[in-house]
């Protein structure tokens, strides 16, 4: 028609196009073997950055090259003067800027551009922030950036509270960023530091609660975004609990020495030394794990050398000191005694409650209403369905047990990606729950019958415990760290659908043990039963292993000490 | 000059209003050879923006009731006998009630420096001082998006017209052309400029107040439109700039924050979820309430069973009867109803509510945390843009020309020419006229809605944060059934419509009576006249008006093709600016009439590259000394290099 354009067709434009690539990608191979040959015959100078900056600034993700560039600078540095020198780190931080642009997300870039700055005399940080700032603009996620920015507020000595108002403006624009969040739980420690608080220190209250306030309209506002909901576990979180020996545990007849500590630790490796007085003189043992791995672990034990247990004195007085944890327990066995111990008690220590802190109740109580005000609102959010649960074991775990187990089984449903993991957590709890009872009780016999648990844990802390009673729950084996109870004497675990036993090994005390309707297949899976010295009575019934010709000899070759085996 | 007009063309578009430049460029760009034509002097129509002594000649315009109409017949002598002539009118009869106040303190000399500039427009006012010629924004974009337009406007412009209103010679002025200037100028403009210095200082002794002398000072920083619209970011005007790349002539800039009006205060509407999440006056209840709903309206229509599960019995009531039920407190509702969906209370069905809600919803982030965007230099750019676009096509642009009569074939019954104000006899297959273009007998049948403006200027916002620069839209129900919710535009001076220290308000409505009985209720509830200043900090809080006009504007939109009498079936209508806030009545006009002349081409489709153009020397010599337009291709080369910049100005 008159007066239109004449346009070239798609196919010449695709054809000129396919030109265009080819001749680029021959520019870039011909780049690259050239870098490459040059490194490999030491030619270190100005014509390899030429040459790498070609291709690094189409392409900033070659990490050989940046190498490459690090090599010859290094190099440049030695020859060159101070003036050319600082010409070419300024031709350096503006040809990584270039770069930052094509892929603002380059590792290789940002690293290269710390390593810079690292060696730079006068490096001008502010100009680095503002570089930050302008990157955060475009993608105020990206965590590139932010981790540079960290490193360059650390190395600028930037104060943390001009640092927090620049989250501030990057989360009222977009709080669903977890770099700034992140940020926040890095910098609100430094701004308001607690005298009696480790290294991820508690926040005084009033600045808890401004923070709780800004998370909770983030939650409101979108209770789908996980971000707010991972600070607010950050804020309600506690500590790490303070190092200290839990249970020291002396045991006559065995001659044996247990303890256990807070945390799994390696004892006679380097720092973690523990130093036992007997009567007050230093005693030199042999440290292990009651699995015999000697890995780190909660809980070691030594034999104790005869002349330590003499009958002939009223008492002996035990007494181990963890150097490194700064923590030290004393336990006296009086004359006449088979065992003696000193423990912390679960319930006074509020060991469980780990997940939330210990914060003031009175927070943690109108974080729990605005939760199920949420709740009513979302009845099917995961998140805020997972934090009432967390904040109402932070409370009272004994008085909400009935209610955290309705909404457990609510957030089953809801989630049920994610039921094996809600399984295991709940395991946890009811566990936790049934050691306070225990302890509340003062008994040592534990009652973990009924309970739908799928997993075992915290069984450092049932170093004491003589009877414990796991049946018909969901149990799939009896794990190694079972190995800690020494005290135990009849262990059932029947109507599960236990396949191992590793954990029933080396346990001094055991003479009962009770298995049937489980899943046990061979007789080899009870091979670890013969290091249970005092082991009498097995109950091995409706276990697929019965079935087996010749079982029952098979067994009294394996477990010849076992008087009376069920089959 | 004029005489040096082609007498051949595909399609004579009368008036450059938004709806018609769309049309022209469209045509243009599909290869159609298109003359456009405005018997103002200034483009746009009743879209256009004025600088404010232009707008104080507009204003005179219709307040003198320009009668000056020299009737000519030579047309009548080129009717041949099998033709008939439609006459078009000569008189503009779309405003009226026009009524100005001025509340800004005018003492005697600045009283005579204000006549003077009504007399002698806006070339006087213009005392080009040196901020003005140093601000670089003004120089840049005005030179960019216009002056190659200009060219081509200066050289049909008759030779003895004196440089009035128009947008494009205060361009002209600013980009150096001295000459239009004549010496006696100079020397007012010396003077008011030494006058100024003068006042100057008083004016810092009398601080925050601000003269009627120094709007009239200032007036060139202000773009005041007649229509006051937005632009919903994904609206089809913009979907259209983007696609034809005619955004590349123009600037935008967020609307920022959305306001409501209850209770006696105004407060910021929380829309967006950063919104939600920063407001201080919800709680987080409602803040979920708030987010749930809105949530619910983005995707009511994606899970069709649920929505007609969920709210099958309410398709009969309306909106507001909806809103009751659905868990949001009465603040909440008022939001949704008022500033997010801005629908009637009364009338609007739910299913309308809803759409609106999500159309709002959907339009937001797109370019920031509001839903809609203000083009820098007001509204009145656009039309000029998408003409930029018909030019750089060939298309052929004439300011100040009226069209006589389209002369109309009794045979066939169809146009076949138009007869120009010189008595020239223009040929062309197709017609687009402006409904205003169209004399009483033409019209005597169709039945017009009005709209109600008012413009003011005032010293402060409406609501006040800490930062001045914000622009705003807030939408003040109607009190009474029957009366319409007031549409409220607040631009800052940042929108390069108005001087620094001021605001520009625009209010909009459906009319029930006149402009002024509709606005003044809404006018007295947010703001104060400036002269009770005086009454010292009573009610500071409330802005004050400065400067207060109100008019009322034919609404020519929705009338059918059918209402006009005897016209020809190559005459296309088109309207002027409709009541709504968005132009998307204005694109759909332009794309149907378009697609009526040319079935089977795309709708402004983009300017190809220019390396894939092939140029063929012959074609491009001849279409130059054919139509004397811009050779496309030398004006290509030169765009590409901003397609960056405004690409990024528009993302």
């Amino acid at each position: 028609m008159h007066g239109r354009l004449k346009v070239k067709t798609s196919e010449e434009q695709a054809e000129a196009k396919r030109l265009e690539r080819e001749q680029k990608l021959k520019l870039y191979q011909s780049a690259t073997q050239a870098v490459f040959q040059k490194r490999q015959a030491g030619e270190l100078d100005e014509s390899v950055l030429e040459l790498t900056s070609q291709i690094l600034g189409a392409n900033p993700d070659f990490a050989t090259l940046w190498n490459c560039r690090r090599e010859v600078l290094q190099q440049l540095e030695a020859q060159k003067s101070p003036e050319e020198l600082a010409s070419l780190v300024k031709a350096e931080l503006v040809f990584l800027e270039s770069c930052l642009r094509v892929n603002p997300k380059s590792y290789g870039t940002w690293h290269h551009r710390c390593w810079l700055l690292g060696r730079l005399p006068e490096p001008n940080w502010a100009r680095e922030l503002e570089l930050c700032a302008r990157f955060l603009e475009v993608d105020e996620r990206n965590f590139h950036c932010w981790d540079y920015r960290r490193f360059v507020a650390t190395q600028a000595a930037v104060p943390p509270a001009e640092e927090l108002a620049f989250t501030d403006s990057l989360i009222t624009r977009n709080f669903s960023n977890y770099s700034s969040w992140h940020y926040r739980s890095c910098l609100l420690p430094q701004l308001h530091p607690q005298p009696d608080s480790g290294p991820q220190g508690r926040l005084p209250e009033s600045v808890l609660l401004k923070e709780l306030e800004l998370v909770q309209n983030a939650f409101f506002t979108d209770p789908n975004d996980q971000s707010a909901w991972f600070y607010h576990r950050w804020l309600l979180g506690r500590a790490d609990p303070q190092d200290a020996l839990r249970c020291l545990h002396v045991s006559r007849d065995e001659a044996c020495l247990t303890i256990s500590f807070s945390r799994p630790l390696l004892v006679g490796s380097g720092t973690e030394t523990l130093l036992l007085m007997a009567d007050e003189s230093p005693l030199v043992v042999e440290w292990r794990t009651p699995d015999g791995r000697n890995r780190p672990s909660h809980v070691w034990l030594c034999d104790l050398p005869a002349g330590s247990l003499s009958d002939q004195l009223p008492q002996h007085t035990f007494r181990v000191i963890w150097t490194a944890g700064d923590a030290q327990k004393e336990c006296v066995l009086f004359k006449g005694r088979q065992e003696a111990w000193c423990r912390d008690s679960a319930t006074d220590e509020q060991l469980f409650r780990c997940e939330l802190s210990v914060e003031k109740s009175t927070v943690l109580q109108s974080e729990l209403k605005s939760c199920k005000e949420l709740q009513e609102l979302e009845p099917e959010n995961k998140w805020c369905l997972l934090t009432i649960i967390l904040l109402m074991r932070a409370l009272d775990p004994l008085l909400y047990e009935k209610e955290t187990l309705q909404y457990f089984q609510t957030l089953k449903a809801v989630d049920p990606m994610r039921a094996a993991y809600l399984d295991d957590l709940r395991s946890k709890f009811l566990l936790e729950n049934s050691v306070l009872k225990m302890e509340y009780a003062e008994v040592r016999v534990l009652h973990l019958a009924h309970k739908d648990l799928t997993m075992l844990c915290h069984l450092e802390q049932l170093l004491l415990v003589t009877h414990l009673d796991l049946s018909h729950n969901r149990l799939r084996a009896l794990p190694p760290a079972l190995a800690a109870l020494r005290c135990l004497m009849v262990l059932q675990a029947n109507d599960n659908s236990i396949k191992s036993l590793d954990g029933v090994a080396n346990l001094p005390q055991l003479r009962e043990l009770s298995l049937y309707n489980n899943c046990l297949q061979q007789a080899a899976v009870l091979q670890s039963l013969a290091s249970c010295p005092r082991l009498v009575f097995l109950d091995l019934q409706g276990n697929p292993l019965c079935q087996e010709a010749g079982i029952s000899e098979h067994l009294a070759k394996l477990l010849p000490s076992v008087n009376s085996i069920l089959t | 000059m004029a005489d040096s007009l082609p007498s051949e063309f595909d399609v004579i578009v009368i008036g450059t209003g938004l709806p018609e430049s769309i049309f022209a460029a469209a045509c243009s760009r599909s290869g159609q050879r298109v003359l456009h034509v405005d018997s103002r002097s200034y483009y746009g129509g009743n879209w256009a923006s004025f600088s404010f002594s232009g707008l104080l000649s507009w204003i005179k315009e219709y307040q003198e009731n320009n009668d000056i109409v020299i009737e000519s017949s030579i047309w009548k002598e080129q009717i041949l006998e099998n033709e008939e002539a439609i006459v078009l009118s000569r008189k503009n009869r779309t405003i009226q009630n026009v009524e100005v106040f001025c509340y800004a303190s005018q003492n005697l000399h600045e009283d005579i420096e204000e006549t003077g500039a009504l007399q002698k427009n806006h070339a006087s006012v213009t005392s080009a001082n040196s901020t003005e010629a140093a601000d670089p924004n003004c120089l840049s974009t005005e030179e960019v998006s216009l002056s190659p337009l200009n060219s081509e406007v200066t050289a049909y412009q008759t030779p003895n017209s004196d440089t009035e209103v128009a947008p494009e010679v205060n361009d002209a002025e600013v980009t150096g052309k001295k000459e239009s200037h004549s010496d006696d100028k100079t020397s007012e403009e010396e003077t008011s400029k030494n006058k100024s210095t003068a006042e100057d200082s008083t004016e810092q002794l009398k601080k925050n107040r601000i003269a009627y002398s120094q709007i009239i000072k200032e007036g060139r920083r202000f773009n005041i439109d007649l229509v006051s619209k937005l632009l919903y970011s994904r609206g089809l005007l913009i979907d259209l700039l983007i696609k034809s790349n005619v955004s590349r002539y123009a600037e935008f800039k967020n609307i920022t924050r959305i306001l409501s009006f209850r209770e006696g205060r105004v407060e910021q509407v929380p829309c967006s979820r950063a919104d939600v999440f920063n407001n201080r006056h919800l709680t987080v209840i409602e803040k979920r309430m708030l987010m749930k709903f809105l949530t619910f309206c983005m995707e009511y229509e994606e899970h069709p069973d649920e929505y007609k599960g969920e709210y099958k019995a309410y398709e009969t009531i309306t909106f507001s009867e909806f809103l009751k039920t659905q868990k949001l407190t009465p603040n909440l509702q008022y939001f949704v109803l008022h500033s997010i969906a801005m629908t009637s209370e009364t009338t609007s069905s739910t299913i309308d509510g809803l759409k609106a809600t999500k159309n709002f919803l959907h339009c937001l982030g797109r370019y920031g945390n509001t839903p809609f965007l203000f083009p820098l230099y007001g509204q009145g750019e656009l039309p000029q843009c998408f003409c930029r676009m018909c030019a750089v096509f060939g298309g052929i642009y004439c300011l100040r020309h009226s069209i006589q009569c389209l002369v109309v074939d009794k045979e066939s019954g169809k146009c076949k020419a138009v007869i120009d104000q010189f008595g020239q006899r223009i040929n062309s297959k197709h017609f687009l006229v402006e409904d205003s273009y169209f004399s009483e007998n033409t019209c005597s049948l169709v039945q017009y809605r009005q709209i109600s403006r008012a413009v003011l200027i005032t010293d402060r916002s409406v609501l006040k944060t800490n930062s001045e620069q914000q622009i705003s839209i807030l939408t003040v129900p109607g009190e009474e059934p029957e009366t319409f919710a007031v549409r409220v535009i607040e631009l800052c001076s940042s929108t390069m419509t108005c001087m620094k220290g001021t605001y520009l308000v625009h209010l909009t409505c459906t009319s029930f009576k006149t402009a002024r009985e509709d606005l003044e209720p809404v006018v007295q509830k947010l703001f104060i006249p400036y002269t009770e200043m005086e009454i010292e900090n009573e009610e500071v809080e409330k802005p004050r008006i400065l400067w207060a006009l109100y008019f009322n504007m034919r609404d020519s939109s929705k009338v059918s093709r059918n209402c006009y009498n005897d016209l020809p079936p190559n005459v296309y209508v088109c309207s002027g600016p409709d009541c709504g806030l968005g132009n998307d009545n204005a694109v759909k006009q332009a794309e149907t009439l378009f697609q009526q002349i040319c079935p089977n081409e795309d709708f402004c489709p983009p300017p190809p590259n220019p390396e894939d153009i092939v140029l063929d020397e012959e074609s491009s010599q001849s279409e130059a000394s054919e139509s004397s337009a811009i050779p496309p291709n030398s004006e290509t080369p030169k765009e590409n290099t901003n397609i960056g910049n405004s690409e990024e100005s528009c993302e």
